[in-house]
């Protein structure tokens, strides 16, 4: 009589119990690096985070410096980044999801070149919007209109690509039965097609807005690691985004001013956690499964 | 009934304005490529007629501020080698064995959990993980725990802390890569009397290999270009050293550096960063051009 092996046994060979040991031990680095990144901040960063760090214009005393600018310039920059940004890239996105003709040389092109484009380091952006306003005649380079353009363009590969998986998503079935009745292309997807990805395009969106508020590099060459003690006030205006403002607090020798750096990298956490909470909770909510 | 035609009753030009819009928002992503390449090539051109390309490329003296100015990049080059090499070291062995725990191991439940925890360390702005690597891995795990003969700048904490940034590229393009595994394959392993971990390494990861290695690619270009944290936790010295323990200077480090000084529109000085920025952008098509040819390898098998 043969017998079949144990299975139990034949999972627990030694060895598949120490690759087992091994994908668990890399999970617990990454949690643990997670837990120990969020906790080193927060305990670094307890004593400044207050009214202060929101009221409080940046200032050479620590004491009495604070983020406002900052914030302000962050929610304006990337605010009027994503007016530029987000109807451009999904309108690019419905071509190439639903009226290029997959064949074509040109529009294949297309496609490589938004795949390239999503992964070009953040801080080319920025050498290209330097590009950008000396052709436009700018001399400040160090103006909102600049970081926005800036966070622009990293951003809208990201979209174009999220927005045409969302577009791919719906099913074949709801374009048939739309152009069955007579709508024409244009008509079915303006109707059917981009109302039924909504959620999945906005869960898209918002990931990369967030993205472009926690980016700094592009903007440190427009030269917004700058001293702003006013609320920015117009697209020519003066600007510093929170990233920047931690980055040049860390830089800075005074042990007060890398607490103040603690207390502004919780507040932008914050921030981003609150847009990753909405993004899941659309997702969630709204997203239809075919 | 004789005139009876399905062709459309009307020329809809205003759905034809519609396309046209469209095709040029499509069409503008090739205007921002051309404009990168223009913005970077013709400083760097500039810059190339004052420096010669050998001296640039093979120099191995670094500083450009300096009387008398040197324009070799290699110092550069080795710091952006040595970061990126140890990023990956970390994120590759972190990032593969997370994804293969989610692919293979993990139960929906658990994935349900894990996923969601591992996607939050792709959504920590770099100039936080930079603040971290500076102030806690440098100085209290490095320093304080490990007790390592380290300064204020370190291209181990800087590579170190880039890896974990990177783990959530890693494991998440692998994941598909292994997901896109044919489970027959699984079951003619298991069939054959393999356990999971020979069925894993024997057959799954094999047949994933070439999305592995698109993922560790597009690892790569993102250390190679991650501006940040190299240039908070690395610092601004270049250097060709075998060290890790010293600091470094990368060349995304030195751009960042270099813009926050003031340089005259047109000098060496300003066009020294549009070459190194070129250099750059050449080196990260390079590799992403070879990221995308091997996903779509791995898109095409099955």
């Amino acid at each position: 009589m043969t017998t079949l092996i144990n299975k139990t046994n034949h999972e627990r060979t030694p060895a598949a119990l120490i690759f087992l040991g091994l994908l668990w031990f890399s999970l617990f680095t990454a949690a643990t690096f997670l837990i120990i990144l969020f906790g080193s901040l927060l305990l670094d960063g307890f004593s400044r985070l207050n009214g202060d760090l929101f009221t409080q214009y940046n200032n050479t005393v620590p004491v009495e410096a604070g983020a406002r600018a900052a914030i302000l310039g962050t929610l304006f920059v990337v605010s009027v980044a994503a007016l530029m940004t987000v109807p451009v890239g999904i309108m690019a996105a419905i071509y190439l999801e639903e009226f290029a003709d997959k064949k074509n040389r040109f529009n294949r092109f297309i496609e490589l070149n938004i795949q390239n484009l999503s992964a070009v380091p953040a801080i080319v952006f920025g050498m290209l919007t330097l590009g950008i306003l000396q052709l436009l005649g700018f001399s400040n380079k160090n103006i909102v209109f600049g970081g926005s353009l800036a966070l622009a363009l990293l951003v809208m590969p990201v979209i174009i690509l999220t927005t045409r998986e969302a577009l791919r998503a719906v099913p074949q079935e709801i374009r048939a039965g739309s152009l069955a009745l007579g709508a024409t292309e244009i008509q079915t997807t303006f109707r059917q097609t981009l109302p039924a990805a909504i959620p999945s395009i906005a869960t898209g969106t918002i990931l990369a807005i967030s993205r472009a508020i926690g980016e700094a590099a592009p903007l440190l060459l427009l030269g917004a690691l700058v001293f702003i003690t006013y609320d920015p006030n117009g697209l020519l205006a003066g600007f510093t985004t929170l990233p920047i403002q931690i980055f040049g607090w860390s830089s800075a020798p005074q042990a007060e001013f890398k607490t103040l750096a603690a207390a502004a990298s919780v507040l932008l956490l914050a921030i981003l956690l609150l847009m990753n909470g909405l993004a899941i909770y659309i997702r969630n909510k709204f997203e239809r499964k075919w | 009934m004789a005139n009876f035609s399905l062709a459309p009753t009307s020329k809809r030009r205003g759905e034809k304005v519609i396309r046209g819009i469209l095709f040029s928002a499509a069409g503008l992503s090739v205007v921002v490529t051309v404009g990168i390449l223009a913005s970077l090539l013709i400083p760097a051109v500039a810059f190339l007629r004052e420096v010669p390309i050998i001296e640039f490329l093979t120099g191995t003296r670094w500083a450009p501020r300096f009387e008398p100015a040197s324009f070799g990049v290699l110092p550069l080059v080795v710091g952006t080698l040595w970061t990126t090499v140890i990023a990956l070291s970390v994120a590759v062995p972190i990032g593969l064995g997370i994804a293969i725990f989610l692919s293979e191991y993990a139960s929906r439940k658990n994935r349900r959990f894990i996923k969601p925890v591992i996607e939050l360390l792709a959504g920590i702005p770099t100039v936080v993980y930079g603040f971290f690597a500076l102030e806690f891995f440098t100085q209290t795990i490095l320093k304080n725990w490990l007790s390592l003969e380290v300064g204020s700048f370190s291209v181990l904490s800087a590579g170190f802390v880039m890896g974990i940034m990177i783990v959530p590229t890693i494991a998440s393009i692998s994941e598909d890569a292994l997901n896109a595994v044919p489970q027959a394959l699984r079951q003619g392993s298991f069939a054959l009397g393999a356990n999971k971990m020979q069925t894993t390494i024997k057959v799954v990861i094999p047949a994933a290999l070439s999305g592995i290695a698109a993922a560790i690619v597009l690892g790569v270009s993102r250390a190679v270009g991650e501006t940040m944290i190299v240039s908070l936790a690395a610092g601004n010295r270049p250097n060709i050293s075998l060290n890790p323990l010293e600091g470094a200077q990368t060349m995304t480090g030195f751009i960042a550096n270099a813009a926050l000084g003031d340089s005259r529109v047109g000098s060496v000085e300003y066009n020294t960063l549009f070459a190194v920025g070129a250099l750059l952008f050449l080196l990260t098509l390079l590799i992403n051009m070879i990221s995308i040819r091997l996903v779509r390898k791995f898109r095409q098998v099955y």
